[in-house]
């Protein structure tokens, strides 16, 4: 039996392009999508330019305090990351998107791909808002934190790469447990809360929370005592995303779908 | 061309699929039926690479399905009505499939007015029925205009008209040369749409006949000659159904769940 192949393509086969750009269209056809998004952006916006205007003191580090708000879009980015994977387990979609293309760890690089993209882009856009705007609604009196400065650039950008991560980190999630409630619980109990709970174990294991890496390593301009430094974070999140990512792609290819 | 040889796919201590071997050949319908629980949908995914077999192998056009080239274009599949985000438009859900197998986006607007859902293809697929759904389903098998055709109880869930429709669906796409392979619980339907059968029961293959010699065997009553086949396999019974001996010969001995 030969199998229909349009000329020009018999000798190609699907590939990651190919991958890419479907899961592009997945992502883009859904309302959910957009709205996730701009919710981020506009938290992020609205938390800075409140801690902006309270703003009293030139000793605090501003910066750090004005990107504040990128912690609950941080959980957004990070449930929509989980959603990539498992809402195609609750529809039902993974099997067509299975049989379309039976490289599984293919489609989660393909996923990976876009939706870290995708959250890298919305949030370089929502940090370099915030800190505008938060910055625009500093009193008078203060003088705020300047973009030409080298560790307020740093912090800024990689405020936006902590979306994307923790993105990342929950498309991992969801490729492990693969059902949304659960892979949600895990996502905001590993994230949030252990990291949280770390703290109070010792506040140096704190330090290595994804949650905490964002706020007191990636973020700030004054090196805290007891934080990872900010490269050091963000190797850290790195780290704990393709964990998760390589977890979850050895066990899509050896799970049934 | 569907092949299957010695196929094995336990859960826990129970065998779905137990030794199935068979062959669906091109350019006609191959009816795959059984009762309830027979294994069916098991050896579907099997055959799409879905499921990993314990033991056995599966091809298509004499490849294992992982190895196809652009596997759209050479299987379509469906396995379930509603396997769509109820969010996404059917359009928008076929052009995200069809952009994984590079196929042409001019394809989507063509499957969809061959399934009758042109004028729904807009509308978010979660608010369509059970109908409508399943016809969105077979626009993703027929997608990739594929030689082989895998589908899951297809009728389940059609109107009458949508009944009559994908018969003839069927039976054109296998006119055309195709490979046609098509689950049902329904014998009625099956000898109402397939040329070839294969019949199983607790997962073993109970005959791999023509729709012709399986009716011509006892009373002459295709769906007669199916309950002998599969007497004593079928897993779920209300046991007064099965009150009256069915004495038909059956071409090939009716299985018993402990035969070898």
């Amino acid at each position: 039996m030969t199998a229909i192949q349009p000329t020009g393509t018999s000798t190609a086969r699907y590939g990651f392009s190919n991958l890419a750009r479907m899961e592009w269209l997945k992502l883009a056809s859904l309302r959910s999508t957009w709205w996730t998004l701009a919710v981020t952006i506009a938290a992020a916006i609205g938390i800075a330019v409140g801690v902006g205007a309270q703003t009293k003191a030139h000793t605090a580090d501003v910066t750090n305090n004005i990107l504040g708000g990128v912690a609950p879009g941080l959980l957004l980015t990070g449930v929509l990351g989980v959603l990539v994977m498992t809402s195609e387990y609750t529809s039902g979609l993974i099997r067509s998107t299975f049989t379309a293309a039976p490289k599984r760890s293919l489609v989660l690089a393909a996923k990976a791909a876009v939706f870290g993209t995708v959250s890298l882009v919305v949030g370089e856009i929502a940090a370099f808002a915030a800190f505008l705007a938060g910055r625009a609604s500093l009193p008078r009196t203060i003088t705020g934190p300047a973009l030409s400065h080298p560790s307020v650039l740093r912090a800024v950008v990689l405020a936006g790469a902590g979306y994307c991560l923790i993105g990342l980190i929950g498309v991992g999630l969801g490729a492990i447990i693969r059902h949304t409630p659960a892979a949600v619980a895990v996502l905001v109990g590993g994230v949030y809360v252990a990291g949280t709970a770390l703290v109070g174990l010792s506040k140096s294991a704190g330090s290595y929370g994804p949650v905490s890496i964002v706020a007191n390593s990636l973020t700030t301009t004054q090196r805290l005592a007891h934080a990872l430094p900010p490269w050091a974070g963000l190797g850290m999140l790195c780290l704990y995303a393709a964990l998760v990512l390589g977890i979850g792609g050895w066990l899509l290819v050896r799970r049934d779908a | 061309m569907i092949e299957a040889e010695g196929l094995v796919k336990r859960y826990g201590a129970t065998a779905a699929v137990d030794g199935l071997t068979f062959t669906a050949h091109p350019g006609k319908v191959t009816g795959f039926v059984g009762p309830n629980g027979s294994g069916k949908s098991t050896t579907m995914r099997l055959l799409l690479g879905l499921d990993a077999p314990d033991a056995g192998v599966t091809r298509i056009g004499g490849l294992p399905y992982r190895d196809l080239r652009w596997p759209l274009r050479e299987v379509g599949s469906m396995l379930e009505a509603r396997a769509f985000h109820p969010g996404r438009s059917a359009r928008a859900h076929l052009a995200a499939l069809a952009a994984s197998n590079a196929i042409g986006h001019a394809r989507v607007d063509e499957v969809l007015d061959m399934v009758g859902l042109a004028g729904a293809a807009r509308r978010r697929a979660g608010t369509f029925s059970l109908g409508m759904a399943q016809r969105l389903s077979i626009a993703t098998a027929l997608l990739g205009n594929p030689e082989v055709l895998v589908l899951d109880e297809p009728v389940n869930g059609l109107d009458p008209e949508g009944i009559r429709w994908i018969r003839g669906l069927l039976k054109s796409l296998a006119g055309e040369g195709r490979t046609v392979f098509v689950s049902s619980h329904l014998i009625g339907e099956m000898a109402a749409t397939a040329e070839h059968l294969v019949v199983v029961g607790a997962g073993r293959l109970l005959a791999d006949t023509s729709v012709a010699e399986l009716s011509a065997v006892g009373s002459g009553s295709l769906e007669e000659a199916f309950f002998a086949l599969t007497a004593g396999s079928a897993q779920y019974e209300g046991t007064s159904q099965r009150a009256g001996p069915v004495s038909t010969a059956s071409p090939r001995r009716a299985s018993d769940t402990a035969c070898p």
